[in-house]
């Protein structure tokens, strides 16, 4: 490596360190603008980062590139499992996986699932919005964004309602400590993120031995009595069962509450989707564009040496794929710093791109869908308290920890 | 309306066969089918179909949103910031 | 050329995919001039794919196949019901079977293909004996099937062979497909690919009859009732489905001075129609299945690609080299791109896999029915790929072919390094279906060959 690479590739670890730099979490966007000039940047500790779009979709969908972190030469403080659920795994037992798991969740066995949960989850939003002050002030992470999702899933899933508390907790726990890494403390959060999960899995395995004793027709349900076509074992089922509850829970939060903040800083967005409740559809695809819930795919490993632009990545590495960065990449959106619901042209990787593209995509937009509008149309005059607001911990996961909204009359 | 699907482009990713099931459909894992002429009364469900397409490979001629231009007046229309 | 007037008129002939397409991307690109759509099928363009598929299948009906206009064409004259039976170059101007001239300063030709008819008239005239092409044929086939039938005859195994032994078999019906070639689809994916695809038909529960013609379609009474095959039996059925492949649409061309033919119309890769003497034309412009063109990714060699995307990237490509200015003319060079749904199987297809001769399996399991697989020519280069359940993949192996990248080994770590044969039949012909892409000759010789014997100089 010659001097000046050297002196590149500390800048780019660099850059790197600021995106994780909680400081900078409310506005990484800068950052990842540095880091897209370069098309492949090398990091401190030995891992490839790359922002651009073309790059980004390219690697997802090339077949030299790993999701299971066995293959990587320096796993870090990543949780080397066997069996681990399928987004840390690849074909053929990925897709043996997600093809089984999507047979009580969508399509082709069953189409009208997630689209059949739309009439609930209106009605479970609606009683959250009843649930308010009628005016003044309201957490609306607390209160509107964080309580849908685990509800959701535990509800499809067939978890008994009076288990979610439980399982909210163990969610956070292990999602904390899910890019540790990146964080203080880190040897704490990854302990309890372990023993959250174990305890998890535990209850899981009792849950699909009760559902085999009394069945219903909720997805864990149906998976632990299936007995045509090809089944998952014991623990796969509960590694799968594991990762629908955490993948679907703080991502679609950060998405209701990042739309929410999107909304209160661009009035004429709010006044235009009161006005036209469908705007909401090409509004959320805009903000997983704008504000991706997901910032970054810290997990992926090269199965061969892999040249970039002249670039060797080579056979272990590890590689993060800026999914921000790439959503904001000029080569790719026009204005890509506008928040513009109207561009006509979002094709963004919000959900990832490829095999692993995003399982729950479809209930997330629904619920996000299903919040904004309620959000929108029934309180008038909302104001942000802060701006901006305090952020959660992660730099992957990203979004406001609180939203404190004043607003003057709860419709 | 009438819907097209550029199938060279689509991926299987079935975002519209979850979001609307009586128009599009698909047969085995990945083959997508749709109905190129759906009722009226799939629009709502079409046009969700249409945005969340994550590889853009559906068309349609029903009413799109009104242009950018109109909704987004120019002063505001810098960063969201 | 400076200075050449902006187009006042533009006509299209051909009211199909490319047709449609052509002409919204006039507008689109900003043409207020006059524009004419020419197209011999009574109906408003509709898309043909969904024929063998949702509507063979009964989920949709023939007439809801209407495509989008993707843009407002504007007051548009549609000239629908009536072929164009010539193009008079010297004039200016495309003149109608009912004599009907319509002057043009530009012309897009997408006159497309038509089905191969069943060589004996008489026996074609049978009730019972279809093909698939058009929705008053898809129409008609349903009609029959509807009616109830002990058994459907399929003659020809190509995409459309299959999809409509597909489709029968969804709907339960007994079915036998008889193929000249060693398997299915050996035409457009070679002999490897096509034992895949044999599998298929198998699993499906179809009677496959592969290395075997129809010698003849009998009847009585005016009806179909059994194929008499070329291994000496007899195939009992009440319905028998041509799928031959495709016949170009080029016979009104005859006395145009275009360098056309049974092949299709010569194209540059701006798809600007070629004349006999093998200049460029400026003013006609060809796209979709009837363009025979240039691709700069393959050697310049003309290809012929029946592919839905090819009519839809091309005449947008064509329509927009129409009408701006020289300078900002680009090529269609897109890799080309194939899909066919078939017994619950998405295969897909990029590249030109009839170039190769040899072929890879990158990913997943031919056993299993799914998986990908690379193609490579003589020298080691990548110049198509397929996929049978894997088209999540399949833009990957588009960057390879953009790239003329090596033929890369398998990916997965369990698939032996073997790369075999690919076994294309050695002429188009030892298959009853034209392979999807048709090499038609890289020299200038090659063109030559195919020139039309008794055209006119060029104006
Ligand atoms: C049943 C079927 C299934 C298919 N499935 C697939 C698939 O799965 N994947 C895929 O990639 N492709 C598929 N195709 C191919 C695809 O439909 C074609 O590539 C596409 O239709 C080509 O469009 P085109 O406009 O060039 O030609 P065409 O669709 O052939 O249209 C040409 C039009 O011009 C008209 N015409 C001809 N001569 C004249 C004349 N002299 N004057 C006026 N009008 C004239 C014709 O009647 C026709 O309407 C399928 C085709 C068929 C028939
Ligand atoms: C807005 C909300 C959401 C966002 C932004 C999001 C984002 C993502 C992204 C980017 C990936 C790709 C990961 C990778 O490639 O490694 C992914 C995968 C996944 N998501 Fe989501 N997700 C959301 C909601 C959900 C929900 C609600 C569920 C569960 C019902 C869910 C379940 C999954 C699963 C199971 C995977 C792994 C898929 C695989 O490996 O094949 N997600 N998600
Ligand atoms: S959402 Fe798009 S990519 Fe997915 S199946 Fe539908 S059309 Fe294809």
């Amino acid at each position: 490596m010659t001097t000046s690479d050297t002196v590149k590739s500390a800048v780019s670890a660099d850059l790197m360190r600021q995106v994780a730099d909680a400081e900078n979490r409310h506005d990484p966007y800068p950052i990842y603008a540095r880091l897209r000039e370069k098309r492949v940047n090398l990091l401190a500790d030995g891992s490839y980062a790359l922002g651009r779009y073309a790059d980004v979709v390219g690697l997802l969908h090339d077949p030299r590139v790993s999701s299971d972190p066995h293959h990587a030469s320096n796993p870090g403080s990543r949780l080397l499992v066997d069996n681990g659920p399928f987004i840390q795994r690849d074909p053929p037992d990925h897709d043996r996986l997600r093809s089984i798991a999507t047979r009580y969740f969508g399509p082709p066995v069953s189409p009208g699932v997630v689209s059949g949960q739309e009439p609930e989850i209106l009605s479970f939003v609606s009683d959250l919005i009843d649930a308010l002050p009628a005016s003044g002030e309201a957490d609306l992470v607390d209160h509107l964004a964080y309580p849908l999702p685990v509800s959701v899933i535990c509800g499809l899933l067939g978890v008994p309602k009076s288990d979610e508390e439980q399982f909210r907790a163990w969610t956070e726990d292990i999602v904390r400590g899910l890019d540790a890494e990146q964080q203080q403390g880190a040897d704490d959060l990854i302990r309890q993120r372990q023993q959250a999960q174990v305890a998890m899995f535990g209850y899981v395995t009792e849950l699909v031995q009760r559902h085999r004793a009394q069945p219903d027709g909720s997805m864990l349900s149906r998976l632990a009595n299936d007995h045509a076509g090809q089944q998952m074992t014991d623990g796969e089922l509960g590694a799968t069962s594991l990762l629908l509850l955490i993948a679907g829970h703080e991502t679609t939060v950060n998405l209701t509450a990042n739309g929410v903040l999107t909304l209160l800083r661009n009035p004429w967005a709010l006044d235009r989707l009161r006005a036209d409740p469908d705007w909401v559809i090409p509004l959320v695809e805009e903000l997983l564009r704008f504000e991706p819930p997901v910032q970054y795919l810290p997990n992926r490993v090269a199965l061969a040496d892999i040249d970039v632009d002249g670039t060797t990545i080579p056979k272990g590495a590890s590689i993060v794929l800026l999914v921000a960065a790439a959503n904001r990449d000029p080569d790719r959106f026009a204005h890509p710093d506008r928040f513009d619901p109207d561009r006509g042209d979002i094709e963004h990787v919000g959900f990832g791109s490829g095999i692993h593209y995003c399982f729950g995509a479809p209930l997330a937009r629904i619920e996000a869908q299903a919040s904004l509008t309620a959000f929108a149309g029934r309180l008038a005059s909302p104001r942000l308290a802060a701006d901006p607001p305090p952020y959660r911990p992660s730099p992957v996961l990203r979004g406001p920890l609180h939203l404190r909204v004043t607003y003057d009359k709860r419709g | 309306m009438r819907v097209v699907v550029d199938l060279a482009v689509c991926q299987g990713y079935a975002q519209c066969a979850f979001l609307a099931p009586d128009a599009f459909r698909l047969n085995g894992t990945e083959g997508l089918m749709y109905q190129p002429n759906p009722s009226d009364d799939l629009c709502r469900a079409v046009l969700r179909a249409v945005a969340a397409c994550p590889v853009q490979a559906i068309a349609t001629d029903a009413a799109v949103p009104a242009p950018a231009d109109a909704a987004v007046p120019a002063a505001r229309a810098g960063d969201a910031r | 050329m400076p200075g050449r007037p902006a187009a006042q008129r533009i006509v299209v002939v051909g009211a199909s995919l490319a047709g449609l397409w052509g002409a919204a991307t006039l507008r689109k690109e900003g043409f207020d001039g006059v524009l004419t759509i020419i197209g011999d099928e009574n109906d408003p363009p509709y898309d043909r794919p969904p024929l063998t598929k949702q509507v063979l299948t009964g989920w949709v009906a023939p007439d809801h196949t209407v495509l989008p206009h993707l843009e407002p064409l504007g007051d548009t004259r549609w000239l629908l019901g009536t072929p164009a039976a010539q193009l008079d170059r010297r004039a200016g101007e495309v003149v109608l079977a009912d004599g009907t001239r319509v002057p043009y300063d530009l012309v897009l030709i997408a006159t497309g293909v038509r089905n191969r008819p069943w060589p004996a008239s008489d026996q074609a005239a049978l009730s019972g004996v279809c093909g698939v092409r058009t929705r008053e044929d898809a129409a008609r086939l349903i009609d029959h099937l509807d009616a109830g039938v002990s058994r459907v005859v399929v003659i020809g195994a190509g995409f459309t062979g299959s999809e409509v032994a597909s489709a029968c078999r969804h709907r339960g019906i007994d079915v036998t497909v008889v193929e000249q070639a060693q398997a299915p689809l050996t035409g457009a994916l070679g002999g490897v690919i096509g034992d895949v695809a044999a599998n298929l038909h198998d699993a499906n529960g179809v009677d496959l009859r592969c290395g075997v013609t129809v010698q003849a379609l009998e009847g009585s009474g005016g009806t179909f009732r059994a194929a008499a095959l070329s291994d000496g039996t007899t195939v009992d059925a009440d319905v028998a489905v041509v799928a031959l492949g495709g016949v170009r649409n080029t016979e009104w061309l005859a006395d145009s001075g275009l360098a056309s033919g049974p092949l299709g119309v010569a194209a540059d890769a701006g798809c600007r129609a070629v004349a006999v003497n093998g200049l460029v034309t400026d003013d006609v412009f060809v796209a979709g299945d009837v363009a025979r063109f240039a691709h700069p990714l393959f050697d310049y060699q003309f290809l012929t690609l029946e592919h839905w995307e090819n009519a839809a990237v091309g005449a947008q490509v064509a329509a927009r080299n129409m009408i701006c200015a020289p300078e900002d003319r680009r090529p269609h060079a897109c890799v080309p791109t194939f899909w066919s749904t078939q017994f619950g199987v998405n295969i897909k297809s990029v590249g030109v896999p009839s170039l190769a001769d040899q072929i890879v399996v990158t990913q997943g399991s031919t056993e299993a029915g799914s998986f990908a697989a690379a193609y490579g020519d003589r020298d080691g280069r990548i110049v198509g790929a397929v996929t049978f359940d894997h088209g999540r993949w399949i833009d990957h192996y588009r960057g390879l072919i953009e790239q003329a990248a090596a033929l890369p080994g398998p990916y997965d770590a369990d698939l032996p390094d073997k790369r075999e044969p690919a076994r294309f039949p050695p002429h188009p012909a030892a298959s009853y279906h034209g392979p999807t892409v048709v090499v038609t000759g890289h020299s200038p010789t090659a063109m030559d060959a195919v020139r039309q014997p008794a055209g006119r100089s060029a104006p």
